[in-house]
């Protein structure tokens, strides 16, 4: 699936949920259910600073695709970062980097990725994105 | 100074009140907006909108300056502000009261100039361990360009002072003592008085933070007797970008200016320029003449309405919120001191107190969760952040039922 492909997918199971305790039951889930990543990978170099809530990232490149794993301190941002990752991880960083997001508005979440909403969604996306320009311009140099 | 009398000692309608405020008629999410955010800023009267707005449309002009009739009607209603702040404070004399941008402006124009006339190496700087970082960063400058060392009062685990350990810090080489009077993550109320008298004893002058109490708690300058007194317009029900810097005249006639420019001076030449008295000194620059004539409305207002009735309220609430939340299941207080007001924080089992904020605010509750600029109070409590209510007079105790069964439905949906 194109990662067009991923977002249309996550609309559309939104589109199912009536009431805001659907959709934020559904989300908490997510966020429970995200395999947590090693210990080792929660380094300060991994962490994406946002003002309420933290984030970790840590990130690999298989087999020319980029594979993303994360963390957060707060339930409802990392079922909003399991989410990114289920769209954004096992593409390519071309792929990535050429991304449009736009189910995170489409479901509603728009203020999740409001610069002063500073819950780290935000911030992780930008370096999502510059994590696959970086190996996108590795990639290049090889 | 005339001390306006309270009019007004019969119990709060608080259904008219909030007919005052037309914001408080919103829904968001869909519900009807329950405002718990007050600690942050405050909603405004219709009355204070009003005068802003009659401001702008008849006699907007700049003041102090002109010969024409609207800069004298401006400069006379930014003056009656003045006099209007004055008598809620009952300071001695408006010139005492220095319009602000707020208390951030306030304090960092005091320790500004305090570092440059007063603090040397080898001098200290008292601040407590609940301070607002706009408390703590102008001292920790100020200390950092004179050499001067910031001391920090400690507190218990209910958020309080520690009055002995604080006692003991006060020594030859402290030059202020700077402490809020409401921590605004806690809603402790400080011993102000205490810790003045105890400054005074040893020539030590006091700046007290007053941003969360200026709403909630009577202020009398004359029998406090802090040397400066700072708080913000906009946690007053007035417009943001004014506040309020009170000092005695002893300190703000020792005090140099903190910026220069217009209306702060008396005579300029490229050789020597003389400063313009009080309170103009310390007012460079056309001021927030709206905002001034704003504050000065929203403090009528507030007398209009009644202060013993509103502060009756205030506390009745308080005590309600308190004791209903208390009775959540794994509820734990960050600050739970005797004497309170405004503010309430804490926790709920280990949830992250952003989850919390989130599910409220789509029950259309509106409270504010971090740090709230209080990032050394997180530390000691060593805690990422907390869920902060803070209280006013247009608050009802159906509201608080409102939170206590929002905090209840949010905590099934996270644990």
């Amino acid at each position: 699936m194109t990662i067009k492909e991923k977002q249309d997918e996550v609309i559309d199971d939104f589109s199912f949920m009536g009431n805001w305790e659907d959709k934020y039951e559904y989300i908490i889930q997510l966020g429970k259910d995200l395999p947590l990543i090693p210990e080792q990978f929660k380094t300060d170099d991994n962490l994406i600073k946002g003002c309420q809530s933290r984030v970790w990232l840590h990130t690999e490149l298989k087999d020319g695709k980029l594979i993303f794993t994360a963390d957060s301190d707060a339930v409802i941002t990392k079922g909003l970062v399991s989410l990114m990752i289920s769209v954004l991880s096992g593409h390519t960083p071309k792929e990535i980097a050429d991304a449009e997001i736009f189910f995170i508005d489409a479901i509603g979440l728009s203020s999740h990725l409001s610069p002063t909403r500073s819950n780290g969604l935000l911030s992780m996306l930008k370096q999502m994105k510059l994590y696959s320009v970086a190996y996108q311009a590795k990639i290049n140099q090889q | 100074m005339e001390h306006i009398a309270n009019i007004g000692t019969t119990a709060l309608d608080v259904a008219a009140v909030r007919k005052d405020f037309p914001i408080l008629q919103q829904q968001v999410h869909g519900k009807t907006l329950v405002y718990l955010d007050n600690g942050a800023t405050t909603q405004k009267p219709k009355v204070v909108i009003d005068t802003i707005e009659r401001y702008y449309e008849t006699y907007n002009s700049n003041v102090h300056r002109g010969v024409h009739h609207l800069s004298q009607v401006a400069t006379d209603a930014y003056e009656k502000a003045r006099q209007t702040v004055a008598g809620y404070i009952n300071a001695p004399n408006a010139n005492q009261v220095i319009f602000t941008k707020g208390t951030t402006d306030g304090i960092n124009l005091v320790a500004n100039a305090m570092s440059r006339r007063f603090l040397k190496k080898g001098d200290s700087v008292i601040i407590s361990a609940m301070e607002h970082h706009s408390n703590i960063v102008p001292w920790q400058m100020a200390c950092e360009d004179s050499g001067a060392t910031l001391k920090v009062i400690p507190i218990n685990d209910k958020g309080e002072l520690l009055m002995d350990a604080y006692e003991a810090m006060l020594d030859d080489t402290v030059k202020i003592v700077a402490v809020t009077y409401v921590s605004n993550t806690m809603g402790t109320i400080n011993p102000v008085e205490d810790i003045i008298t105890l400054a005074h004893a040893r020539n030590i002058p006091v700046l007290i933070d007053a941003a969360q109490a200026i709403q909630h708690l009577t202020i009398d300058v004359q029998a406090l007797q802090p040397d400066f007194l700072v708080f913000s317009g906009h946690k007053i029900y007035a417009p943001t970008g004014i506040g309020v810097l009170y000092g005695t005249s002893e300190w703000l006639n020792k005090l140099p200016p903190y910026q220069g420019g217009g209306d702060m001076i008396k005579t300029v030449t490229f050789e020597k320029t003389i400063y313009n008295e009080l309170p103009y000194k310390f007012e460079a620059g056309t001021p927030n003449i709206a905002g001034a004539i704003g504050l000065g409305a929203a403090i009528e207002y507030l007398q209009q309405t009644g202060i013993p009735a509103i502060q009756q309220w205030e506390e009745e609430l308080t005590a309600y919120a308190v004791d209903q939340l208390r009775q959540i299941d794994g509820l734990r207080f960050i600050g739970d001191a005797a004497h309170r007001s405004g503010a309430i924080s804490f926790l709920v089992h280990n949830i992250h107190p952003f989850d919390m904020g989130e599910l409220l605010d789509q029950q259309g509750i509106a409270v504010r969760t971090g740090h709230h600029c209080t990032e050394p109070l997180m530390d000691r409590f060593q805690i990422p952040g907390t869920v902060r209510a803070s209280l006013t007079f247009y608050n009802t105790m159906e509201e608080i039922d409102k939170l206590v069964a929002g905090v209840k439905r949010a905590s099934k949906m996270l644990l």
